[in-house]
This record gives C-alpha cells, structure tokens and sequence, in this order.
C-alpha cells in the first residue's frame, strides 16, 4: 500500500541530502520524493510517497522528526486529501495516428503542449491512477519518452503549518 | 559592539558555554582558531590523534563534566575524529566538534585537505553545520551546544571555512532565544498513557525494570530507587546504565544482556512486566527478539520517538524526560510488594555464586576478574573507571561494582576499542578531584597507547591497567566457542608495556600473580602521574556467562564449575 507523507522543512542546504541520507540509512522504501516552496517563505515542503508494506510509516515519521530542520509532518493516509502527479509524455504521431491521440488527450483532459512532424508532447496532471491508465492507452501508439513528477500532495480543509501539529508532537516551540 | 575575527567568536562562545577544557590538534585549516585561543582562559589539550580528541570529549562529557569540545583541522584531521564522533553518537554523548575548513572560494575544488566533513558525519551527528558566513557563526554556536546537550543528547560537528575563521565583524553575544522552528526536545506523554502505565504498574506479579543510561543523562536516578523501593521492583541494568542504581541496593540485581548474570536475564525473561527506562532494547540486551520475554507487558520511558517500538513492540511508551516523567507517575503509583517474585529470582540465582570465579581459590594463576575485584576493593568502589572493549570491558562491568552514577565509562553502542585510554584522559579532565583509572585489553590498548604522550605532556595522572592476555579476547572466545578454535588472526604479542610507560617518563609496573595485585595498585596510586600496570593474565579465560548472538536470552552458556577448573590446573602443575 501506497502511503503519503508531507513534511514541511526549513530551506537550508543539504536539507535534501539529510532526508535522502536518512532513507538510506535506515533502509526505508521511497516511491518518490518532491520538493518545492510553499507560502512561506524559508520553508520547502516535501511530499513523500513510501511503500507502508515494507516500510512501517511511523518509524519514518518519528525518524525525520529527529532531523533539526524538519518543522512538521502530517501523514495523509486517513485525511481526505487532493493528490496530483504530473506527467509530459512524448509520443510518437504521425499524420495518420493525430486524431487518436487528439481523441485520448480530450477524453483525459490532458493538453497538448508541443508539436513536430511525427511527435507530440502531452502534458496530463491527474492522480496516480488516471496517469498510469492515460500511459497504457497511449503505449500502443508509442510512447518515445516520458516524465513524471511524482506525487504532491495537500489535506482538505484547515491549513498544515497553522493550527496543525502534525502527530501530537510538539509546536516549534524553542526555549 | 565590538570587533571580533570569526575565530575569537568562536572562544567567545565557548567560555559563555562553561566550557574549561577543550581537546583537539591544529593544522592548516584552523590556524586562526589556535591563534585566538591564546587570548582565552581555556586549557588546551593537546592529543596525538584527533581520534583521541573526540574520545576526550566524550569521555569528559560521560564523566559528567558538560558538553565536550573537541577541535580538529580539515581533511585528515576531521577524517580521524569520525570514529569517536561516531562513538559518541551511538551512546547518546554531548560533544561539539570544531573543525576547520578550506576557504570559502575552494569548498568544492578538491582543495588540499579538503574533505567533505559535514557529508562524511551527517549519519553519525545528531546536526551538523557548515559556515561560511561569519554572521552566522555565533549563532551557530549556541545552537550546536544547545542541541548537543538537549533532548537525547548527541555530538554535533561545525565546519568552519578558513576564511569564516579569519573575516572581522561588529558582534556582540546575544542570550535571545534561538529560532530552531524543527526542533522540540521537550515532548511530554498523554495522561492517559501515564495512567495505563500506572495500571499494568499496578496489576503485574513479576515486573522487572529494565535501568539505561537514559537514567543518567535525566539525572533521575533517586527517582528511580524511589519507584523501585515503592513498587517494589527489581531492577537490571543494561551496560551504560550501571551506575544509575548503587550495585549494592538489594533491589539491583546487576547487569542484563549477552553477559549479564543468568539470573537476571532469566527474571526477564519470566516477567509479567517490563519497565523499561532509557534504554533502547539492544540486541546485545534482548538476545533473539521473538522469544524475548514473551510473557511480559512492556513500558517504555524513552526521550527519543523513534526508539519506540524499533526493536521490541512496547504497550505503553512514555515519551519524554525520565526524570519528568517518573516525577508524575509516581503519585499515581501505590506500594507494591512482590516477595513471592522477588523471592523466585533469588532461586534462579541457584549455584551462580560457586559458579563465579571471583570465589574460586587462588591456586597461582591469575583470573582477570580477581584482578578487577581486588581493584574493587583496593580502591573502595570509589573511581571512575573507564573500560575499553572487549573481554576487559565485560569483565570491568561485571567485578568492579559502582555505587555512584557517572562512574562507569565504556563504549557500548558502537564498541570502540582505543576508547579507555584517552576516554579515560577526558574524564579526568572533567572530575580532577577523582581517582580515574582506564581497563583496556593488550589490543584495545595499543590502538591509542599514544594518548599515553598526551596524558604526560598535560600531567594528567590517570591509572591504566592493562589486562595483556596474548590474545583479541573476545574474539578469541567466539573463535573458540563458535568456530572450532581456530585462532585465526586473535594470537596479538605486545611491547613491553611497562618500558613503554616508562620511556613516556611515566610509572609502568607488571604483575604476574595475584599476591602483587595490591602493591601495584597502591604504587600506581601513588605515582605522581599516570602509572600504567600490566596484568598478565589467564590467556584462554572467557567472560561467562554468556548468550550466543541471536540465541534465545535465558538459553546461557555457563562457566563451567570450578571443580573442572581446578582438575585442569592441577594437571598443569
Ligand atoms: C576498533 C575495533 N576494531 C575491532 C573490534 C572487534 N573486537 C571486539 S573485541 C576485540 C578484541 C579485543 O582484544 P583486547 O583489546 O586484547 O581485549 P580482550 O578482549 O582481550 O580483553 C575485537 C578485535 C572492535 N570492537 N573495535
Ligand atoms: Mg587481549
């Protein structure tokens, strides 16, 4: 099972490093890692995927919580959330295959984004699933390369960083 | 305001930290750091190995003497203090590591001596920092002592670029709060947990608590006896947590683990309950997990989130100060009394007495633990002592019994030999007032003998006794218990330790049999500065009892009794 983290970290360097080092170390199991600003400013935010059948989630929150510069985490796995992964797809397209693929790209709400003599580039957001089912159906045709972002992540409702302390543990506070 | 290069920041910080003593060796990278600290009433020790820096620090930090600091230049001088960094980490020790760097404008050019410290520590720091700005410094300072010391405690390492060392600014030391958003090392358990520990408190027949260095490092260990006696609990230590109870409270049965007392392990392993505090169920502790303890409930006190349910599945973790802890769950705790239990582990005690070779008669050979138990003896419980790793180290927990806390030194979680002598140097450093003495074997010795050096160019008197068995022990016992006896690369020979002790101007002193044992120690008590004693010892002794790694805990491999050694002894005459 698929479970989804977001940690929001201060934005020092090597901060990156000190996450993916801490994975390694401990052997836990990444799908995938983003990093990227938030509103504030001097903080990033993480979403990070793990595979909770090999690596128990808890552990890796009480494990990041022990690196200094990670503020806060909050496991999504119970919050209704909105997750979003994004994808460019270039595909193969000749003359005779553009209207099916126009066809595939409008009933998946992707968008079109470059064009040359046979190929295209296809940008589609979607969750997880709605990506991995666009890319199947455009395999046939001929998928020449492909890029995902990875999963990102945000709960519904109250914001994280405001009111939230992520699993019980503390406010920031610092003597 | 006033001007101040980075480097004098630096020691500006440090003396508002307390700090009195710093250990450490200059080199390019931080030249001007040595330059300023001439201006500082701090006193420099200078080591022979940066590895035996960090162990200075550790061990001044063990012996309870505050944070210690230890200092080395760039690449191979920061490279050689990853090992005591590294030991630090393992046993939750306070150290500050200054290390100098190569000028801003190089970091990243493959620059001479430069390495990338801050990467190669970054798994065995608790936080580590790199500067290359000097407005940052100061605060980085207060933050690396703060951290250091705070929560579970662990070594923190700052990386100064030369150039950081040498830029000048308008500074003054701020006290203002620090601005660590990420870091809370004041978390504190539910009252419903509290409670439910209160109750399986309250309903056990067979608890037993489970005492680490946790203890320690709270300072709780009155709060511990005092829950102990209340509840009437037995308590075992793990290795690091000897100390944090007297050894001779009745309550105490001594230590758990691969060595421990049969008795012990066994009690755990009969327990309806454990009360772990400040410890982290090792697996030197716990033996293989699956049979651990089967029947018993587990609580578990524990500073660090992530320790919690790592090894051992526990029903009730107290997260937070043990010492805060312990404070509030006390009241919600009634008298206990488990004669009946306590009285069943005194019968697991069984033949363990005429089992031990500390009661064996003196038939001319000599037993390290009667060297250790005279030592005991001879110095009324009352020294730090520090041990290496090995059979020594086991030995040294299992026959030297503390009464006081902070006293028994050893490198546990990461069993770094080399440690004794220059941990021992760092101790003494922190309590001058107390008699120190570092138990090492002939291998552990010689991996750091040359702090020997160190501890005569800084008179420093500690006592060294080396146990010289001719052999790695330790791993000379596994080869024999586990791998037919086939000594492969254990046989280790020696210098001559007592003209070694000597040629560094110091006291060296052999002893072959037991009758010389106390002389030795009243002369090495005695010399003006360290006096070394060479104990030649038993070469083929085990440490018993013993669990196999990975074997059941209560599944103990016994010292064989005496009759059989005596038999043996007597076919040698
Ligand atoms: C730096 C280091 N290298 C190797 C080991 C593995 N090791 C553990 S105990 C031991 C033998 C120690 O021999 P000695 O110092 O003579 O002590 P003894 O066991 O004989 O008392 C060794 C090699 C270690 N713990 N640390
Ligand atoms: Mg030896």
């Amino acid at each position: 099972m698929q479970h989804t983290l977001v940690a929001l970290v201060e934005d020092k360097p090597g901060v990156l490093n000190r996450v993916a080092s801490l994975f390694r170390r401990r052997a836990f199991n990444i799908e995938s890692l983003t990093v990227g600003h938030t509103e504030q400013p001097g903080v990033s935010r993480m979403t990070i995927v793990i595979d909770s059948n090999q690596t128990n989630a808890e552990r890796v929150t009480a494990n990041l919580y022990k690196l200094v510069n990670v503020i806060q985490i909050k496991d999504l796995a119970d919050q209704p959330s909105v997750m979003r992964d994004l994808a460019l797809i270039k595909v193969s397209a000749p003359p005779e295959r553009r209207s099916e693929v126009m066809q595939l790209v409008e009933v998946y709400r992707a968008r079109i984004v470059d064009v040359t003599n046979d190929s295209l580039i296809i940008e589609i957001t979607g969750d997880v699933d709605k990506i991995d089912s666009f890319v199947q159906v455009l395999q046939p045709i001929g998928v020449l390369e492909m890029v995902r972002t990875g999963l990102v992540a945000m709960a519904r409702g109250a914001a994280l960083g405001q009111n939230g302390n992520g699993n019980g543990s503390g406010n920031g506070r610092v003597q | 305001m006033t001007r101040y290069t980075g480097a004098q920041i630096v020691w500006e910080c440090l003396v508002r930290e307390g700090v009195t003593t710093v250990f450490g060796y200059p080199g390019g990278a931080n030249l001007p750091l040595y330059d300023a600290m001439l201006d500082y009433p701090i006193r420099h020790v200078l080591v022979r190995h940066e590895q035996g820096a960090a162990h200075m620090a550790d061990g001044y930090a063990r012996a309870g003497g505050g944070v210690g600091v230890a200092m080395a230049t760039s690449g191979p001088g920061a490279t050689n203090l990853v090992t005591g960094i590294a030991t630090a980490f393992a046993d939750s020790s306070p150290v500050v590591a200054i290390t100098g760097q190569v000028a801003r404008q190089f970091i990243g050019y493959d620059a001479f001596q430069e390495t990338d410290i801050t990467g190669i520590t970054l798994p065995v720091t608790k936080h580590n920092y790199l500067v290359t700005d000097v407005r940052e410094l100061g605060e980085v300072m207060r933050e690396a002592f703060y951290i250091a010391r705070s929560g579970r405690p662990g070594p923190v390492l700052v990386d100064i670029a030369k150039d950081t060392q040498q830029a000048e600014i308008e500074w003054e030391y701020e006290d203002t709060p620090l601005r660590l958003p990420g870091y809370r090392p004041d978390r504190r358990p539910t009252a419903q947990a509290l409670a439910q520990a209160a109750s399986l408190i309250q309903q056990a027949k067979r608890p037993v608590i489970l005492a680490g260095r946790g203890v320690m490092q709270s300072g709780a260990m009155e709060l511990l006896r005092e829950f102990a006696e209340r509840t009437r609990t037995p308590v075992a230590m793990t290795l690091l947590g000897i100390g944090g109870m007297p050894a001779e409270h009745p309550l105490n049965l001594g230590m758990m683990g691969m060595h421990g007392e049969a008795w012990v392990n066994q009690a755990i392993q009969q327990a309806d309950l454990l009360v772990a505090m400040g410890m982290r169920f090792d697996d030197r502790v716990t033996g293989k997990r699956e049979t651990y303890a089967p029947e018993a409930k587990k609580i578990h006190f524990e500073i660090d989130a992530s320790e919690v349910n790592k090894n051992i599945p526990v029903d009730v973790a107290l997260i937070g100060d043990l010492g805060d802890n312990l404070r509030e769950l006390l009241p919600q705790v009634a008298p206990c009394d488990h004669s009946e239990w306590l009285e069943t582990i005194d019968e697991l005690r069984g033949d363990s007495a005429v089992r031990d070779i500390k009661n064996l008669p003196d038939y001319g050979h000599l037993y390290a633990p009667h060297a250790i138990h005279d030592l005991w003896r001879l110095t009324e419980g009352k020294a730090i002592v520090v041990s290496d790793v090995g059979q020594n180290q086991m030995w040294a927990a299992q026959y030297y019994k503390h009464s006081q806390p902070y006293n028994y030194l050893t490198s546990g979680g990461l069993g770094t030999m080399g440690f004794a002598l220059p941990a021992a140097i760092g101790a003494k450093c922190a309590r001058p007032d107390m008699e120190v003495w570092a138990i090492a074997g002939d291998g552990g010795f010689q991996m750091t003998q040359a702090e020997l050096a160190t501890a005569a160019q800084a008179g420093i008197k500690i006592n060294v006794a080396i146990l010289n068995n001719g052999y790695l022990g330790m791993v000379r016992q596994w080869q024999e218990f586990f791998y037919e006896r086939r000594y492969s690369a254990t046989p280790i020979s020696s210098p001559d330790f007592v003209k070694i002790a000597e040629a560094h101007g110091l006291t060296g002193i052999r002893v072959t049999e037991r009758s010389q044992v106390e002389a030795a120690v009243r002369q090495a008590q005695q010399a003006p500065g360290t006096a070394v004693i060479e104990f030649m010892i038993e070469q083929e002794d085990s440490v018993y009892p013993m669990v196999p790694a990975g074997a059941d805990l209560h599944a103990m491999i016994r010292r064989p009794l005496p009759s059989a050694l005596t038999e043996s002894a007597d076919s040698d005459l």
